[in-house]
């Protein structure tokens, strides 16, 4: 009798789908490298760049395993020690000019064999290898009426090029009027930008302050597309200032309809990052009015009409031209270093239009005095009698006053910065250009590295102990088959780790790794339902063969049910989790479906072999 | 090895009175304390600032508070965190710059001396409350649809049944983490979540059991087929609920401060899943009114047999 045969091609399938997942799991098992990235968005990063990079580790006497080029880009150093890759990343960023960015990574050491056949290690959440993450709402309303303001001017310069004598165009809210002195104006009015803005506003007529007027509404297409150009832009800055801050395999990207995610691994200067990411930062350059007494203006607060008060860092008053020399928008490039007298200083080179612009103010103006006005843009949740506001501060202060010695124009620096942490920001901020809407910090999750460190390795003796626990239970409790269980259990494991290694996008987090203690614990009950009905079937009096038989059949349905409801609880876990509780029920609904697989074919397949040719077995359950 | 003897024969229905006298008085206590006391909600969900920094050697809390208080940070709560060298402040959402304070905190401990900083959490107020709002939902949405399956798989009377047990053990631990004050933060909402589907894994057995029973004990009382039943089940039922509080006590005990409450929260939902699976399910079918006639009108048809 051959009750309990497979055919061939179900052992091969058991076989071949775990030979398969063993191999792509092993790349786990090779612990990753802690290692520095040096790398440029600028400047090609090449031999003469390792030379000095190993020239500077040997100088300061720290141990590196070796130092790898990573196409044209960058160079990776790998250390034994992260104590050596945390003071190595400081020589470096000192040694090195601020061209080069130096971030903390872990290297996969994956050996080449496997990454041949793209069998890589599974990608770990910043809960567990350390690093910030961030949530930025864009403030789309701002760019609805950033939207309002441009057309208005654009209208205005409309209704000036077609001579129409319009009395006022003013932004309300989110419309614009336009005012005419009679009704036949109005109409030409509506008719020009009817037909100039069609699709992009809804033109009415409609009443402001009393009198007749145009009035212009954003259609809902174009809301949205403005709303989708203001997110896009702010990911495409952020990149820039990503790249710039020097973080390696950074992840940002949308989530949501107003909010951006910043993952940053490796970062430990949270500070500088959160300084950077959500800043806007610019400069401006007027003449200052030599006339005029600031003191007296800051006391009595009678400003010339043709000059503004600004303050100097010191609190000194400053009376400034209204008239602006030059924006910031025209800066290309700028660099962080030192003047001649050792002072922090940035380096500025403008764009042609820009050099052109300056050269001419600058020349007309020698001898005179010229402020340097840096302005800065920072939002940030509020909370007031217990509702939440956004705010934004704007700091403008003149940052140096100096005389224009002669005329200036590509290049040139500015001083009066206090730090080289500001200068080495605000050159940061001048290179990665401004961002198109505000943006501000709705949510903050750091780990450090000692505590990354911490959930790995409390993680994996946690699974290890209770891993154990449940194999020593089973193989007491069934005996031959709790040994079989626990053979089934290992394959589990196993097909969890390859699977989550195989998905791209899958990450590993600290409750991922609850996700699989939990599976470990709940893949058993599918051997313990067929066992027990197995038992069952042997009380009530039934043969060996037809009791394997019939545990197996019957409990199937049992298994399926229990762990189909289990799934849908770890759907919508995912589906409305965020972060590291995604991860969580990525690893519960793999570990559920794997157990399927594992307790029911996998189980079976082993306790053919060893039963199913014999005639009436005694079975060691 | 066996748990229970062979042949076992408890009267699990006729005790249900006793159980239903346990489980009100139970789901009084949760709703009674949720109602006065609420839960000790966490910067997941209320908003606000969390850091957890590490000294080189034990700290006393009254200089990091004096530090704190010079800073401005009056209001801030600090604790240790598992040992006296970690250090765990919480700051409510208040008028100043939310997403700057944890710097300003650091920086003002750090003139204190050396320290590590290990995490910040800082949860917008908007954010905490979104996430508030996303939480209730899944939890709605996981039993709605578990209530869609078991209806379609079994019948809809098994399917109140099978909520009527899932909502009484969500009720009962979240209210032990309202009794006990453990904070709930989103990994208790996670570890919550799995316990709805693990409960209800305890009770589909049970169900399952109870239906083919039905088909096969023509001659039983209702009452009668769903004791041979339970008991039928009762040593898995053990048996699994035995094997997953080991790894969850692997869990609390080796895996660290972070997934102390999550592992309460599996470890509490656990053993009240094994207990409502057992007493609450089945005779909540009871009241229901459940009996082999019903099957019988509409046959359910059995996935394949073979395996």
């Amino acid at each position: 009798m051959k009750a309990n045969q497979y055919p061939w091609w179900k052992n091969l399938l058991v076989v071949g789908v775990l030979l398969i997942a063993a191999f792509y799991a092993a790349p786990n098992l090779y612990p990753s490298d802690p290692s520095v990235q040096v790398s440029s968005s600028r400047v090609a990063v090449g031999g003469a760049e390792q030379k000095q990079v190993e020239q500077i580790l040997k100088l300061k006497g720290l141990p590196y395993q070796r130092v790898e080029r990573e196409g044209e880009e960058s160079l990776l150093v790998r250390f034994a020690d992260p104590e050596d890759q945390l003071k190595a990343a400081d020589a470096l960023r000192s040694a090195l000019s601020d061209r080069f960015s130096v971030a903390l990574h872990l290297a996969p050491a994956t050996p080449g064999w496997l990454e041949a056949l793209n069998a890589y290690p599974m990608n770990l959440g910043l809960d567990l290898r350390g690093g910030v993450h961030f949530l930025l709402e864009v403030d789309l309303n701002a760019s609805i009426s950033k939207a309002y303001e441009r057309h208005a001017m654009d209208v205005r310069t409309l209704l000036r090029e077609q001579d129409i004598r319009y009395r006022g165009v003013r932004v309300h809210g989110e419309e614009v009027h336009i005012l005419a002195r009679d009704t036949k104006t109005l109409e030409q009015v509506e008719e020009a930008v009817e037909e100039d803005y069609f699709g992009t506003f809804d033109v009415t007529t409609g009443e402001t302050e009393g009198q007749s007027s145009v009035v212009m509404r954003l259609t809902p297409t174009s809301r949205s597309e403005i709303r989708r150009n203001a997110i896009s832009q702010n990911l495409i800055t952020l990149r820039k200032r990503v790249n710039e801050l020097g973080v390696a395999e950074p992840v940002i990207q949308q989530q949501g309809r107003t909010r951006i995610a910043v993952q940053l691994p490796g970062v430990q200067d949270t500070a500088r990052a959160k300084e950077i990411l959500g800043a806007t930062a610019t400069l401006e350059f007027r003449l200052v009015d030599e006339q005029s007494d600031p003191y007296l203006a800051a006391e009595t607060g009678k400003v010339p009409l043709a000059d503004e008060l600004y303050y100097e860092r010191d609190g000194n008053p400053v009376l400034l031209k209204r008239r602006v020399m030059l924006t910031g928008e025209h800066i290309i490039d700028a660099s962080s270093g030192f003047d001649e007298r050792g002072q922090p200083a940035v380096h500025i080179t403008l764009d042609g239009d820009g050099a052109r612009q300056f050269a001419k103010v600058t020349g007309e103006n020698v001898k005179r005095l010229m402020g340097v006005v840096f302005i800065e843009q920072r939002s940030d949740t509020v909370v007031t009698d217990g509702e939440p506001h956004m705010v934004t501060r704007e700091t403008r202060e003149v940052i140096n006053v100096a005389r224009i010695q002669e005329q200036l124009s590509k290049r040139f620096q500015i001083t009066g910065l206090d730090t080289s942490r500001e200068a080495r920001n605000l050159a940061l901020l001048l290179r990665a250009g401004a961002l198109a809407t505000p943006m501000y910090i709705v949510e903050e999750r750091t780990v450090g590295p000692s505590l990354g460190q911490q959930n790995i390795e409390l993680g994996a003796l946690s699974v290890l102990i209770g891993f154990l626990l449940v194999m020593v239970f089973m193989m007491l409790y069934y005996r031959l088959f709790g040994l079989v269980a626990d053979l089934a259990l290992v394959a589990n494991l196993i097909l969890i780790v390859a699977v989550m290694s195989m998905i791209p996008g899958a990450t590993l987090t600290l409750p991922g790794i609850a996700g699989i203690v939990l599976t470990v614990g709940m893949a058993v009950d599918a051997n313990v339902l067929i066992f027990e009905r197995i038992r069952e079937e042997l009380d009530n009096g039934n043969s060996p063969q037809a009791s394997i038989q019939a545990g197996y059949s019957k409990a199937l349905s049992t298994i399926a049910d229990a762990n189909i409801t289990t799934l849908i609880a770890a759907i919508v876990l995912f589906a409305f989790g965020t972060g590291p509780i995604k991860g969580f029920a990525v690893t519960l609904s793999i570990g559920i479906v794997a157990s399927m697989f594992t307790a029911i074919m996998g189980t079976r397949a082993v306790i053919n072999q060893i039963y199913g040719t014999q005639r009436t077995p005694t079975l060691a359950v | 090895m066996r748990l229970l003897p062979r042949k076992l024969d408890l009267d699990f229905m006729g005790r249900s009175r006793h159980a239903m006298i346990l489980s009100s008085v139970l789901l009084v206590l949760s709703l009674g304390s949720l109602l006065f006391q609420g839960l000790n909600l966490g910067v997941d969900f209320e908003g606000g600032t969390l850091i957890e920094v590490g000294y080189p050697a034990p700290v006393e809390l009254d200089g990091i508070r004096g530090r704190l208080e010079a800073s401005g940070f009056d209001r801030a709560v600090v604790q240790h965190f598992g040992s006296a060298q970690d250090v765990l402040i919480r700051i409510k959402p208040d008028e100043r710059p939310q997403s700057e304070l944890s710097n300003q905190v650091l920086e003002s401990l750090r003139g204190g001396g050396e320290l590590q900083l290990r995490r910040v959490e800082y949860v917008g107020p908007q954010v905490g409350e979104e996430l508030r709002d996303d939480g209730g939902l899944a939890m709605l949405y996981a039993l709605g649809l578990i209530l869609i399956y078991v209806a379609l798989r079994f019948e809809y009377r098994f399917s109140f049944g099978a909520v009527v047990a899932l909502v009484h053990d969500v009720i009962v631990t979240i209210g032990f983490f309202s009794l006990t004050q453990i904070e709930f933060d989103l990994t208790v909402l996670a570890a919550i979540l799995a316990v709805i589907g693990y409960s209800l894994n305890d009770t589909i057995v049970v169900f399952d059991r109870i239906r083919e029973n039905f088909r096969q004990l023509r001659r039983h009382s209702n009452t009668e087929v769903l004791n041979v039943s339970i008991n039928q089940t009762l040593s898995r039922t053990l048996m699994t609920s035995l094997t997953t509080l080991l790894v969850l006590l692997a869990l609390f005990f080796f895996g660290g401060e972070v997934i102390h409450a999550f592992s309460i929260a599996l470890i509490v939902g656990v053993i009240i899943g094994t207990y409502s699976s057992i007493y609450v399910a089945g005779s909540s079918l009871l009241v229901l009114g459940v009996s082999g006639r019903d099957l019988e009108v509409t046959p359910v048809e059995d996935v394949d047999d073979r395996p």
